[in-house]
């Protein structure tokens, strides 16, 4: 196996030389405060939504960990996908699953949330999240030093030009917007209201 | 700075964290809610894996656009799916629906 | 090319005719159609099994084209029978010393070869002249006897069969030819004295008479080998005109019973054959019961053909026999010790039997047993001439007689019918009278036309075929006997010709003096006897005393008969209503016929003999020689000495002759019985009647000591060889492979209908636990989706890890 990803030598080399995992932690910087702050709004909407009895509340954590991902976005210097974010997904996505707790009149006070495997897929679920950090992110990207991360980075105006430039993403542009229409279209078809015979 | 293990690490909580949704709730519009996490969770990583990796390819943020879009049409086909089964039988429990059995 | 001018090619010919038709008969003339059975179709005996169902009858055109073709087959044969006796009798020479032979080679055995011939010399020529003749008057007989009978083209192919088979044996110049014709005959004696098979005692005495003779047959033909073996050959000219070859078997010692010679031996067997073809005793059993058969055939066995054979081989192999002894010396040797006294035991033997006798076929039959033992004894005391002699005669006149008895019987059936159809009436005795009224004229005239169809209408069973048959008397419901000479009677009116040539043939045979042919061949055996006895000779004297005794019983019960069927009143209405329907009838003339042929035979065919030295008759018929004895001694080497003529036995055959005729006459014909009265000679002789009546029980004593052993060792050895151990053998095999696949059919359902079976359901149960798996819901699946991904990641850096290392 070559080296695929930067970094990826020396934390290999680290891991055979039996350093154990390297875990490479920055100071703590206003970036990390942020950086942890939005993972707190991120994770704990998450667990809102698994946990919530109320599914409008349910909704609503939804669109927390969602804004939580939009700040992620922000410190990872994609502003634009930042904002694409807080636009579609929780103005768009968010609201879709309000009106669908609604129109579905989900009660809003559960009596039981879980089905019956709960556990098991509780526990399968703790294993890969074990699995995924220790086999894979740690050993492998464990060492990429934050410093790595350069500071020329492509601008929202590479993302515009990226998208219609016919060497590169117009194609994929196109056809994203053809499956929106066509699932609106089908979206619209499923659920209006047959009429009677 | 961040160190990227810790943005995979949230990435990799939020999917866990989504799939366990997606397998353990009754509630229909509960499951597509942990499927719109694990699809987050999927964005972030891609973007979090573009800055670090290789920020000057724009390929990482249109990747995640456009999973943007898929999971935006996704979720409103779905949540069509859920009305129309709501309104043949008046349940959204997601156990009801087992006409696959043995 | 066969040149039918070649005197030797011509024997041959002889037993050709018949056999040829036989065959067309058979096989192209026979012809039958089916029609339902009735009472109208004779067989013998109506049988109740017919009942409802169709059975063949011969239809009138191939009746006679049957009759055509058996006629032509034995008149052939007789022509070219006669030629070659007027040739052999004719002949420039000493007809004997040379003979007309031919052979062939028929079995090549490396350097030498069995030849097969035929071979005419002066003992062959009489036979000659006699058995066509013989057959040609039964087969006429037989047309007219058998007229109704619906399978009568089978009988004549028989008949034909019969006749090739002896003639064949006549002109066969080789024992083995000899045994074939001896063998051809006894299968037809089988046939035909079972020809109505029907009846229960037809077929049996069928079967007894085949087996008695198989019995003698076997140990002649291990003679015959022992012989073979010995000299290599079996002509007769090399062994017996061969002083060389005589004196060597009369040399060797025999195999069993080395005491003996061979040629003792080899005589005493060809002897045993002979007791049994011509029934001495002791196998003389079968023949009363071959009276069974229809009355042709019984003349046909019992005198021209079957028994003559025996005789007819004994005088033919007389050197054999002779070897080592001189009996007109005095010298005897074992097998002429067995022929005299066989011989002359059976003649008295069977003489005294006959006395007791009322069924007038028996009578004969014991006649012809008696008179071949007169044959047999005579050869034992070397008196060859005579014994030839007295086989011609006797197969002359005894062929007459049974054929006038069936004539007789014939005519008293005729009667039966009549009283059976028409009633008990006194009216009917007059009938045949014809006078007074019409209706009477009527009657009788459609009687007598009506004969035949009353006749046919009763069923055939009573020709011949009689010995516990009776037809129920309408009126009366005893069983009538129409062969039992106790209900006949007077039928001397009745039916002339039939008497008058039955008395001749019964004086023939009892040898009344000079004008019968019978009493010139008796007297010649007893001159021959005498002679020995007069020289002291032991054998002789005691064939001398045996055969006078038995001459008079013969004459004796021949006058008991002669008188008690026609002489008198008829002591039953059957009889007094006998006839044979008119002189005109076809059918009587053909029975007629032979009748009086054979009667000019049996009177004038001993006047061949008449010795030189006889008185008067000697010097008119015999000049200078007997031609009889003249011709046929020149078949021996060296012929014997001619007995001297001398007044003691002509005397005592005029006494016995006479007197036993006078005491039959005087207690028989001078008061002839009346109806009802009984027998004067059960009074005489008391308790000793029943034994002579019932044949001395010997049946009952052979049943006793040979046939229920048989059956009992037949029925054990089958129940215990044949369905204990072999049957018990294929059960078991049986049983085992039954058992054996009964494993293997269980070890297969078991093991393998059991795997298979269980597999299949293994998989359903496996099945039917496992599609709980399914249980619809996606989060379920999605579950197992997560955990193996999880587990395949797992793998993937577990590998690796390891690849890496």
């Amino acid at each position: 196996m070559g080296a695929r990803f930067a970094g990826q030598d020396a934390a290999n080399r680290a891991f055979l030389r039996g350093d154990g995992w390297v875990m490479v932690v920055g100071g703590l910087t206003p970036q990390a405060i942020a950086f942890g702050f939005f993972t707190i709004l991120t994770l704990g909407g998450a667990c809102g939504v698994v946990l919530n009895k109320n599914l409008v509340r349910g909704a609503v954590w939804l669109i927390v960990s969602l804004f939580g991902i939009a700040g992620m976005f922000v410190l990872l210097s994609a502003p634009f996908l930042a904002a694409v974010q807080v636009m579609v997904y929780i103005g768009a996505i968010g609201i879709l699953f309000t009106f669908a707790v609604m129109l579905t009149r989900s009660m809003t006070n559960l009596r039981q949330r879980f089905t019956a495997q709960w556990w098991s897929a509780l526990i399968v679920v703790g294993m890969l999240f074990v699995f995924l950090m220790v086999s894979v992110i740690v050993p492998v990207w464990g060492g990429v030093a934050p410093e790595l991360a350069g500071e020329v980075v492509a601008t929202t105006t590479d993302l515009g030009a990226a998208l219609v430039d016919g060497n590169q993403f117009v194609l994929p542009f196109e056809v994203a917007s053809l499956l929106l229409t066509a699932a609106m279209i089908g979206a619209i078809v499923i659920a209006r209201q047959h009429e009677e015979e | 700075m961040v160190p990227l293990w810790m943005y995979l690490a949230v990435a990799a909580a939020l999917f866990c964290l989504g799939t366990y949704t997606v397998l353990s709730r009754k509630n229909a519009v509960a499951v597509l809610m942990g499927v719109e996490l694990m699809l987050n969770a999927v964005n972030l990583n891609l973007v979090a894996f573009w800055r670090f990796q290789s920020p000057l390819n724009m390929a990482g943020q249109a990747f995640t656009a456009f999973v943007l879009v898929v999971a935006a049409a996704e979720a409103a086909v779905g949540l069509a799916i859920i009305i129309s089964m709501y309104r043949s039988r008046r349940s959204v429990t997601v156990d009801d629906v087992d006409m696959l059995r043995w | 090319m066969i040149d039918l001018t070649n005197i030797n090619i011509l024997p041959w010919l002889v037993p050709v005719g018949p056999l040829l038709a036989f065959a067309i008969i058979i096989l192209i003339t026979n012809r039958s159609k089916m029609v339902p059975a009735t009472d109208k179709h004779e067989y013998g005996g109506h049988h109740p099994d017919y009942d409802g169902m169709t059975v063949p009858v011969v239809t009138p055109l191939s009746r006679v084209l049957s009759i055509t073709v058996g006629l032509s087959g034995i008149i052939a044969s007789l022509a070219i029978a006669w030629t070659i006796a007027g040739a052999a009798t004719n002949f420039n020479g000493v007809f004997g010393q040379e003979v007309f032979a031919h052979s062939v080679e028929w079995l090549a055995t490396g350097t030498t070869a069995l030849r097969m011939g035929v071979m005419i010399d002066p003992l062959n020529t009489l036979m000659l002249i006699m058995v066509p003749l013989a057959v040609l008057c039964i087969f006429i007989y037989s047309i007219g006897y058998m007229a109704h009978d619906p399978r009568q083209s089978r009988f004549f192919s028989l008949i034909s069969l019969f006749a090739s088979a002896m003639l064949t044996l006549v002109v066969a110049d080789n024992l083995l030819l000899m045994f074939v014709g001896w063998e051809i005959m006894g299968l037809c004696s089988y046939m035909l004295i079972g020809f109505w098979f029907e009846k229960d005692s037809a077929y049996k005495a069928a079967v007894k008479a085949f087996t008695t003779t198989r019995v003698a047959d076997v140990i002649m033909f291990l003679g015959i080998v022992y012989l073979y073996s010995l000299t290599g050959t079996l002509n007769f000219r090399d062994i017996l005109y061969n002083p060389e070859v005589l004196e060597k078997l009369g040399s060797t010692p025999a195999l069993l019973f080395t005491g003996m010679t061979a040629s003792s031996l080899i005589g005493v067997f060809l002897i045993i054959g002979t007791v049994g073809k011509s029934a001495q005793f002791p196998l003389h059993v079968w023949l009363p019961d071959a009276m069974e058969g229809p009355t042709p055939v019984s003349a046909m066995i019992h005198a021209a053909a079957m028994v003559s054979a025996g005789v007819y081989a004994v005088i033919r192999m007389y050197p054999l026999f002779e070897v080592g002894a001189h009996p007109h010396e005095g010298l005897m040797n074992t097998p002429l010790m067995v022929l005299t006294i066989i011989g002359g035991f059976t003649a008295l033997f069977a003489a005294t039997i006959a006395v007791a006798q009322n069924d007038v076929k028996k009578v004969l039959a014991y006649s012809t047993i008696s008179q071949l033992g007169f044959m047999i004894a005579a050869l034992g005391v070397g008196a060859y001439v005579a014994a030839a002699f007295h086989l011609i005669t006797h197969a002359f006149f005894k062929a007459l007689l049974f054929m006038a008895s069936g004539s007789v019987i014939h005519a008293m059936e005729h009667g039966e019918h009549h009283v059976h159809d028409h009633g008990h009436d006194d009216d009917d005795e007059d009938e045949d009278h014809a006078h007074g009224a019409i209706a009477h004229a009527i009657e009788a005239h459609s009687h007598d036309s009506h004969a035949h169809d009353a006749h046919d209408s009763h069923g055939h069973d009573a020709h011949g075929a009689h010995v516990d048959h009776g037809h129920e008397d309408a009126h009366t419901g005893h069983k009538f006997d129409p062969q039992d000479m106790m209900n006949m009677g007077g039928l001397s009116k009745r039916i002339p010709v039939t008497f008058i040539t039955f008395v001749i043939g019964g004086l023939s045979l009892a040898g009344f003096p000079l004008i019968t042919a019978g009493f010139w061949s008796k007297d010649e055996i007893l001159a021959e006897a005498w002679t020995g006895a007069a020289k002291g000779f032991g054998p002789h004297a005691f064939v001398f005393f045996m055969l006078a005794a038995a001459a008079f019983l013969t004459a004796f019960y021949t006058a008991r008969q002669l008188c008690l069927t026609f002489l008198g009143e008829a002591r039953t209405e059957e009889a007094k209503h006998a006839g044979l329907g008119g002189p005109s009838n076809v059918i009587s003339i053909t029975m007629q016929l032979p009748l009086i042929i054979l009667a000019f035979f049996a009177v004038v065919a001993g006047f061949v003999g008449v010795p030189s030295d006889f008185p008067v008759l000697g010097g008119i018929f015999s000049p200078s020689h007997p031609w009889f004895s003249h011709f046929v001694e020149n078949a021996l080497v060296e012929p014997g000495p001619h007995p001297v003529f001398n007044w003691i036995p002509l005397l005592t055959s005029f006494a016995v002759a006479g007197g036993g005729l006078f005491l039959g006459w005087w207690m028989y014909g001078r008061k002839p019985l009346k109806a009802g009265e009984p027998d004067p000679l059960v009074n005489i002789l008391g308790p000793m009647h029943n034994v002579l009546k019932n044949k001395y029980y010997f049946d009952e004593l052979y049943a006793i000591i040979f046939i229920k052993p048989a059956q009992a060792i037949s029925k054990a050895t089958g129940d215990f060889i044949d369905k204990g151990i072999i049957d018990g053998i294929l059960h078991a095999i049986a049983t085992a492979f039954r058992f054996t696949g009964d494993l293997i059919k269980t070890f297969n359902l078991w093991l393998i209908d059991g795997f298979g079976d269980s597999i299949g359901q293994g998989i359903g149960w496996v099945g039917s636990r496992l599609r709980f798996v399914q249980t619809g819901r996606v989060q379920n699946y999605l579950l197992m989706v997560v955990f193996f991904a999880l587990v395949l990641g797992l793998i993937f850096i577990a590998s690796a890890g390891t690849a890496a290392n």
